[in-house]
């Protein structure tokens, strides 16, 4: 009973991760059509421009945690930004060469990182509340994870009021659904491109800094190793789905760390299992909208 | 059809055509689908986009609205909007009904609407007293609609704003006869304010709203002028149209 | 054939006679090769650089002809390079000719990377466009977990070396460098042949439609899935083929090639090289590997090492480089080096890549 708990919240815990990398690239795609491979840049450079501050502001401690999250969902939110303004939108509605573009990006800004902060992992300091245990239900779970679930579950929160309440949510709403229809109402859909991007951008960079709590380091890999989960997860979910990225990351994660445990390890297979079943039951993902 | 509609006294000294098209070639993945379609809209009454299926009047239509690429001349009200993106067009006062109405499925009813109002004073008003029905089905998913009230809630869409033209194709597609006759009546509603570029393959439709014909074969136009002059010759629309005049027969 | 079929024939045969003969030669090219050709050190770069074109090459038939966007294609090049490798391992303590179990090695690989290619290729193909995309970088990821996991049969992260107890003295040793050359040349060769073939065949027509216009060819009564299907199966097993070589060439096979930047980088030697052309392929694979080796070695050097550290970070990273190039090269070259003549001939500037709505699933 107590390893289940275990490895049902630290899944969650590791969804919550997924999530937050997932639900940009998912509204990304979703509204323009852009595969980003990018993402997983925006969540790196978040993160050691994050660490970077809080560890020379105050190292270790919630003040210096909470300052790196600010700075790193910022550091998202503009590096996306100008990503979207600069360079996919000068290929607009290509969506292969933008697909293109943004693996461009990601080499070179992964290469540049290593020339920045290195190859190796760079171990980070925590306030000590995370690197403890609480017991729940007979199982000791690891704090960190509390803090990922609250901070994805907030992230989600707030996407869905945003998409719900305001005028750029519903036009985002209906992009994703038809976008030139939306173009054809009179509206520069290009501007709600950035807006998502920036969102992304900057739920990528929170992520970031989670990783970094999660795993203990931050590398100039933490964004790709990251990113291909969230590929899947987003293919799982359905592209275009905020939904489906939320339950996809969850289902993705949880399963990750019940294989991993029972299976001896096998967590990134059978998730790729899972990917081949969804897309032969339901090629369109769990919630995505009908091919 | 009364002496109004005919060509001759259109346009009126001093106002010239709302919609001028000259030499346009539309393009849809690097293929030709329309080519050097030129004609005119006049500044009131209805227009209608005629020719058989697969001619290219939706693609005329999207070709205005530089929703597909395109080369010509486009000019509404004397300037010239063919480099224009799509939403600077619409922001100039086009209101555009598609094909198979496009409504978003996922938005409710009156979301549709929210996010089409573009004026400052939306004509909430009116669209409630053409369209009673959207009313009562404000908070419905547009995609559980019936096909005739999504297209009350695309025509809603168009009408809501102040417009200096209306591009609809193909209003009463697949709709109930009792629901065309709906759809007709709120055009020629609106069209006593605004001119209408109007795709339409109901022959009745055209017949009690349409000033002016445009016709299109192979890409090209090749018929303009008075709406009575080619529906009053049998021979010349089954020709060009390839259709029956059902409402002949009946 | 044409006399300009003819003079093409001519001129492939005529160079592929001059590569032949490179190792033969001492041709010095100062800044681009490490040293004259007969050395063991630029020849053996130049093979590298050979088996990656004809990687490539493969990779721009899925991509360029077929329309299939893989980020799954280091998976079979690692079927090849792993699974000959494991095999010769596997059949090390057998008592048969050496001849003949490294030819049986060999087949048993080729069936190997045709089962995964059919498996993978089934399932992936059930989607299409950016979805087809994913799903494939997802099975090349499991590979590449597979590999590093388990490290007993595969090296892990240290690599698997190359068991030489069968492979025949001809293809072993820095002396024998010269026949590594041949075999990789005779694999880019062989590579390109078998593409032309494919492309010229019916199912090489009908594939360029599928990319054009999939419904179209649904109405000529063609099931897209099978063409589509068959080119991924025939570019999979033809970089299990590289993959085979690169172990020889390498006398070991590193993890690296297995993992989603290793397709990546055969995206951007393609893209570079220019979708639009067989020939672009082949330079971009040539001008990445050659490129690849320079910069790592301009990075290296001292003249970088002088440099203020906004300019030498940046300049030390070769992949930073490529990586902005590749950049530069979508934004402002589309159609890449392959594109250049036909740019200069028509003086255009236009794109000769339309744009086109996605359709994906
Ligand atoms: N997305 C597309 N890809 C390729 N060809 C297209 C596409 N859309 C339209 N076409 C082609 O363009 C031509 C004109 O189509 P269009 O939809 O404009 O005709 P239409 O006159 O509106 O027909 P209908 O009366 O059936 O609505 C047709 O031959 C059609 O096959
Ligand atoms: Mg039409």
């Amino acid at each position: 009973m107590d390893t289940v708990v275990l490895l049902l919240i630290t899944g969650l815990g590791l969804g919550a991760l997924y999530f937050l990398v997932a639900s940009g690239l998912s509204l990304i795609y979703g509204l323009m059509g852009v595969l980003n491979f990018a993402h997983g840049s925006f969540l790196t450079i978040s993160a050691f421009l994050g660490w970077e501050v809080g560890r020379r502001v105050s190292d270790g401690t919630w003040t210096g945690l909470a300052l790196s999250a600010v700075v790193g969902i910022v550091v998202g939110a503009v590096v996306a930004a100008l990503t979207e303004l600069l360079i996919i939108r000068r290929l607009y509605e290509r969506h292969i060469e933008q697909a293109l573009v943004t693996v461009g990006i990601a080499l070179a800004s992964v290469a540049l990182f290593e020339g920045i902060w290195g190859t190796d992992p760079i171990y980070t300091e925590r306030p000590a509340w995370l690197t403890e245990t609480t017991e729940i239900l007979g199982a000791r779970i690891p704090n960190d994870r509390f803090l990922l679930i609250a901070c994805a579950g907030l992230v989600l929160g707030g996407i869905v009021l945003f998409l719900r309440r305001t005028r750029y949510g519903l036009i985002i709403r209906a992009g994703v659904e038809n976008r030139h229809m939306v173009t054809a109402l009179g509206i520069d859909v290009r501007r709600s491109f950035t807006l998502v991007f920036a969102i992304g951008g900057a739920a990528a960079g929170l992520g970031g800094v989670l990783a970094s709590v999660y795993y203990g380091y931050v590398s100039a890999h933490l964004g790709s190793v990251l990113l291909i989960f969230a590929f899947i997860v987003t293919v799982i979910g359905g592209l275009g789905s905020l939904t489906g990225a939320a339950i996809a990351s969850v289902l993705v994660a949880v399963l990750q760390q019940f294989a991993n445990y029972y299976l001896g390890g096998t967590g990134d297979l059978v998730v790729v299992v899972a990917l081949a079943a969804v897309l032969l039951v339901r090629p369109r993902g769990l919630m995505g909208k009908a091919a | 059809m009364t002496a109004a509609s005919d060509a001759s006294a259109r346009p009126a000294p001093g106002a010239g055509p709302i919609l001028r098209v000259a030499g346009l070639t539309g393009r849809i993945t690097g293929q030709t689908v329309i080519e050097d379609v030129s004609f005119e809209v006049p500044a009131t009454g209805v227009t209608a986009l005629l020719g058989r299926n697969g001619v290219g009047k939706t693609s005329t239509i999207r070709s205005i609205l530089g929703l597909i690429e395109r080369t010509g001349s486009v000019e509404l009200g004397g300037i010239r909007i063919d480099a224009m993106p799509t939403h600077r067009i619409v922001q100039f006062g086009v209101g555009y009904v598609p094909e198979d109405r496009e409504v978003f499925a996922g938005l409710t009813v009156a979301e549709n609407l929210r996010l089409a109002e573009r004026d400052a004073a939306p004509r909430r008003e009116f669209i409630a007293r053409l369209f009673p029905d959207l009313v009562a089905r404000r908070d419905q998913r547009a995609g559980t609609l019936s096909g005739g009230q999504q297209q009350m809630v695309s025509l809603a869409r168009a009408l809501v704003n102040e417009n200096r033209l209306l591009l609809v194709d193909e209003p009463t597609k697949g709709l109930a006869p009792r629901i065309v006759d709906e759809v007709a009546a709120a055009l020629g509603e609106a069209a006593r304010t605004v001119p209408i570029l109007l795709v339409e393959q109901n022959l009745h439709v055209i017949r009690a709203l349409a000033d002016r014909v445009v016709v299109l074969s192979g890409g090209r136009v090749v018929f303009a002028g008075a709406a009575s002059e080619l529906l009053d010759d049998e021979e010349r629309v089954q020709r060009l149209l390839g259709v029956h005049d059902a409402s002949e027969a009946a | 054939m044409n006399r300009r079929t003819l003079a093409l024939v001519a001129g492939g045969v005529a160079l592929v006679v001059a590569l032949a003969l490179l190792p033969l030669l001492a041709l010095d090219v100062p800044g681009v090769l490490p040293g004259p050709t007969y050395t063991p050190g630029t020849l053996q770069l130049l093979a590298f650089a050979m088996l990656i074109a004809a990687l490539a090459l493969s990779y721009r038939m899925m991509f360029g002809l077929a329309g299939l966007l893989s980020f799954g294609h280091a998976l079979f090049f690692a079927a090849g390079a792993y699974g000959l490798g494991m095999i010769l391992e596997l059949l090390a303590p057998a008592e048969w000719p050496s001849e003949l179990v490294f030819l049986v090695a060999i087949l048993a690989t080729l069936v190997f990377g045709l089962v995964l290619a059919a498996t993978v290729g089934a399932l992936a193909l059930r989607v299409t466009g950016i979805s087809f995309a994913m799903v494939t970088l997802a099975f090349a990821q499991a590979g590449s977990v597979l590999i590093r996991r388990n490290a007993a049969t595969t090296g892990g992260d240290e690599g698997l070396p190359l068991d030489i107890t069968h492979v025949p003295d001809g293809l072993v040793g820095v002396l024998n460098t010269r026949n590594l050359y041949w075999m990789a040349l005779g694999i880019l060769v062989a590579v390109y042949l078998v593409v032309l073939w494919v492309e010229r065949s019916r199912a090489g027509h009908v594939a360029e439609a599928v990319r054009e216009n999939e419904l179209r060819v649904r109405v000529i009564g063609l099931r897209p899935y099978d063409v589509k299907l068959l080119v991924f199966i025939v570019a999979s097993v033809l970089a299990a083929v590289a993959g085979m070589g690169y172990l020889l060439l390498q006398s070991g096979a590193a993890p690296r090639v297995a993992t989603a930047d290793f397709t990546l980088t055969l995206l951007v030697i393609v893209v570079l090289g220019g979708v639009g052309a067989r020939w672009g392929a082949i330079v971009g694979g040539i001008v990445y590997t050659l490129l690849d080796q320079r910069l790592t070695a301009l990075a290296g050097s001292d003249a970088i090492a002088a440099l203020p550290d906004v300019l030498r970070v940046p300049l030390s990273e070769p992949l930073f480089i490529l990586g902005t190039l590749f950049v530069l090269v979508v934004l402002f070259l589309p159609g890449g080096i392959a594109g250049i003549p036909k740019r200069i001939a028509t003086g255009t500037r236009q794109d000769p890549v339309e744009p086109k709505e996605a359709t994906d699933a």
